[in-house]
């Protein structure tokens, strides 16, 4: 009956296409009469206009301030003045004073800061409400040229390249060790993830609040999350039936690949770190003493740890991903664990969008989301449990490790 | 889109007043009084202030408005420089005892004004304007003031003076004579003599009084004692602020409503004739306002109760409602600043100019024009 039925279809004579362009239709038209009869039945609006603005970006140039707005609120904001610590300034605008709903004005305000102070600034608009920004330490914004981006890169190297380089130089001793701790190992890795993925949350939570709300603030974060498990994941499948094909069924998730996909999770935190850290030094924020450049390389030197567990080897050796892993491969993994420190501060530094920031942020703990349900299973016993002793032991070492060394930096 | 269209009147005073500023060559404009008048242009090299911004470009030398605009005195039915002179005498008769009655009709109304350029506020005024009209008698008369409520509001009208509890403009007191809070729509005439000789002031005195006072609902009430005072240049200054986001703190102070305005238009005095300045604090949420004048020192009569001042200085303190009287002269020519001395409240609208003496003929920078030579001036609206 239900092929009778589908058969009778095409009698219409409308196309499937057309009858789903119908209701599309429909709902142009309506919203094109319901804007031209100007909302009819809804009266007026009722209380004053609503303004927000928000304040995305701030760079300091010698003698001026310059505020990048976005209005994220349902009614045009006009500005009318602006005062810096409590005096009214002389400012101009590139792109206007009046700024319609999603739209963006930079302000450029005179004022003769002064290298390490604070100041408060305050747009006070058409209708008398006022919109704070804050510059908490002043310092001149760089320059987006060569040497800037040469500095940026060797920031990305320092914190994210040589540290998981260096992580994974306890390869030889990981596949030394008795075959009894590679669970714990493994359980060390999970509590590292585990730990960078509610940090990268907390910090994408943090920086979308200060994003125009509009643009879905902290639901970036957690729709980046949430779209990068589900890639990842469509990845893996696609990646495992190739590799099934190719080696034949039965093969275990191999010390290679669970590696490959660690290295691709801590890479991807890694871009957040380097958004972070790229836009806290380009607002001035960020002293890079070396103590930070130290405190970061511990940190990530557990990153490298944490690439190199899986490489363990099968219980046998030697029947998993057969042989030792090339130089070459191991280069690549740390690359991609460490490079996006390199990307993310560019990024960070040159064009900082809180927005973007926090998308980016979920999309790293989505990726550490999956690689954690990935390699989890690796931390079986030979009972086949997951929580044992020494896999719970290694989970809370390896949260606490991160815990103990975080505490070196704090962007 | 530029905003400047919509001030047109300033952006053609401005451009009359512009002379372009050729590179390396500072040029300072002078403009004129109210009216437009030809404007003075003087060029500057290295001197003073401005030689540590030449070739700059709109550098910071001030705190000021945005460049580019300016109130529009006109929309909101009073100008700070004819407001300063503007003293509100009243009609008189004289009654069948032979005394004689000084009456005036104060209207309370719901007017938004423009504050500082493009920032609009709901005002609460009396006859339309803030600070409300300077009342002014002479001691001893009887006074009448039909107050007629048309704000959507209820409202009072306090006085200081000396007067019975009836005719005080406090809610709860004097309703039983139909006074007391004066309802929307309803009027009341205050009738009490004219006691004691000095400065005072008058505000609405509806709960919550913060918020009533703050909308504009003040205004100066002058005393003269019945020798009067020696002849003077008179103006009221009535110091006030505006909490324009209603945060319980002010985001624009000025002298009489609009902050800078006196920058603007210099308050323009004759060298060695006594000035003399009724100075009333009527701002709201600070404690304390204060008065300062540059390069002059003034005598003092702390609420103008006395006619021997009580102090020869530069600089005083008022708390909320206090005032005073000062008077003094200036000996030199050129443009002396005026300003509260709490520079927070300086800088965010609370200064001024005298000009003494016609700049024209003065071989001395204009320092009103140089003060504000970014915004006022011939590259002001560059950035």
């Amino acid at each position: 009956m239900e092929a009778a039925a589908r058969a009778e279809q095409p009698r219409g004579g409308l196309p499937a296409w057309a009858l789903g362009a119908i209701p599309l239709a429909l709902i142009a038209a309506a919203i094109g009469a319901f804007a031209l009869l100007g909302g009819p039945g809804l009266g007026e609006r009722s209380g004053p206009p609503v303004e927000e603005l928000s304040v995305e970006r701030t760079v300091l140039r010698p003698g001026t301030i310059e505020l990048t707005l976005r209005n994220d609120g349902p009614d045009p904001v006009e500005v009318a003045q602006v005062a810096v610590n409590d005096a009214f300034v002389p400012f101009g605008t590139e792109g206007g004073r009046e700024v319609g709903r999603l739209g963006s004005t930079v302000l450029r305000v005179s004022y003769p800061w002064i290298e390490g102070e604070a100041y408060e600034i305050f747009i006070l608009t058409s209708s008398g409400g006022t919109v704070d920004a804050e510059v908490p330490v002043a310092a001149e914004t760089p320059a987006a040229d060569l040497d800037f981006y040469g500095l940026m890169a060797l920031l990305g190297i320092y914190v994210g390249v040589i540290p998981v380089g260096l992580g994974m130089l306890w390869l030889p001793f990981v596949r030394r060790i008795d075959a009894r701790w590679i669970g714990a190992l493994i359980a060390f890795t999970v509590g590292l993830l585990a730990f960078l993925g509610i940090d990268a949350g907390l910090e994408g939570l943090e920086i979308a609040g200060e994003a125009p709300a509009a643009f879905g603030g902290s639901a970036l974060v957690f729709a980046g999350a949430l779209s990068a498990y589900l890639l990842l994941a469509a990845a893996d499948t696609h990646l495992r039936r190739r590799r099934e094909a190719a080696v034949g069924a039965g093969t275990a998730a191999g010390g290679l690949y669970l590696a490959l996909l660690v290295a691709l999770g801590i890479g991807l935190h890694n871009l957040g770190e380097g958004l972070a850290i790229g836009s806290a030094y380009a607002s001035g924020a960020l002293a890079l003493g070396a103590f930070l450049v130290v405190g970061f390389a511990l940190h990530n030197t557990t990153e490298g740890l944490a690439i190199v567990a899986p490489l363990r080897g099968g219980n046998g050796g030697g029947a998993d991903m057969g042989v030792r892993p090339l130089l070459g491969r191991l280069i690549g993994l740390g690359l991609l664990a460490g490079a996006p420190a390199v990307l993310g501060a560019w990024i960070g530094a040159a064009a900082f969008d809180p927005s973007l920031a926090a998308l980016l942020f979920g999309v790293g703990v989505g990726a550490i989301a999956r690689v954690i349900v990935q390699i989890a299973p690796s931390m079986r016993d030979g009972d086949g449990r997951l929580l044992h002793p020494l896999s719970v032991a290694g989970m809370i070492a390896g949260i606490a490790v991160l815990y103990a060394t975080g505490l070196l930096v704090s962007v | 889109m530029d905003q400047n269209r919509r001030f047109s009147r300033r952006a053609l005073l401005g451009a009359a007043a512009t002379v372009p500023a050729a590179a390396g060559l500072h040029s300072l404009v002078t403009r004129g009084g109210l009216g437009g008048e030809p404007a003075l242009a003087e060029s500057h090299a290295g001197t003073g202030a401005a030689a540590g911004h030449a070739g700059a470009h709109d550098r910071f030398a001030h705190a000021t408005f945005a460049p580019g605009r300016t109130v529009n005195h006109r929309a909101n039915g009073f100008e700070p420089s004819e407001l300063l002179r503007d003293f509100d005498w009243g009609k008189t008769r004289r009654l069948a005892s032979g005394r004689l009655l000084r009456e005036w009709t104060l209207i309370a109304q719901d007017k938004e004004i423009e504050v500082a350029p493009g920032v609009k506020y709901e005002a609460w005024t009396y006859n339309g304007r803030v600070p409300g009209p300077t009342l002014r008698a002479r001691e001893g008369e009887k006074l009448r003031i039909n107050f007629v409520n048309s704000s959507d509001h209820p409202h009072t009208i306090h006085f200081h003076g000396i007067h019975p509890a009836a005719m005080d403009g406090m809610p709860g007191v004097g309703e039983r004579q139909g006074g007391g809070q004066i309802e929307p729509g309803e009027s009341f005439a205050y009738e009490f003599d004219a006691e004691p000789f000095g400065l005072h002031l008058y505000h609405c005195h509806t709960a919550p009084l913060a918020a009533h006072i703050a909308r504009g609902l003040y205004g100066a009430f002058i005393v003269d004692p019945k020798r009067g005072r020696p002849e003077a240049d008179e103006m009221v200054m009535v110091m006030n602020g505006f909490d324009t986001n209603f945060d319980l703190s002010n985001e624009i102070y000025a002298v009489n409503s609009i902050g800078f305005h006196y920058v603007n238009e210099p308050i323009r005095v004759k060298r060695d004739e006594l000035v003399r300045i009724y100075l009333v604090n009527a701002l709201e949420f600070d404690p304390l306002n204060s008065f300062h004048v540059h390069a002059n020192f003034f005598q003092h009569y702390p609420t103008g109760t006395s006619l021997e001042p009580s102090e020869f200085t530069d600089t005083i303190v008022q708390g909320q409602g206090q005032r005073s009287i000062l008077e003094l002269k200036f000996p030199f020519d050129g443009d002396y600043m005026f300003h509260a001395h709490v520079s927070e409240f300086a800088e965010l609208g609370w200064t001024g100019f005298f000009r003494v003496g016609d700049p024209s003929l003065l071989g001395s920078t204009a320092a009103a024009a140089a003060y504000c030579k970014l915004p006022w001036g011939g590259n002001g609206g560059a950035v």
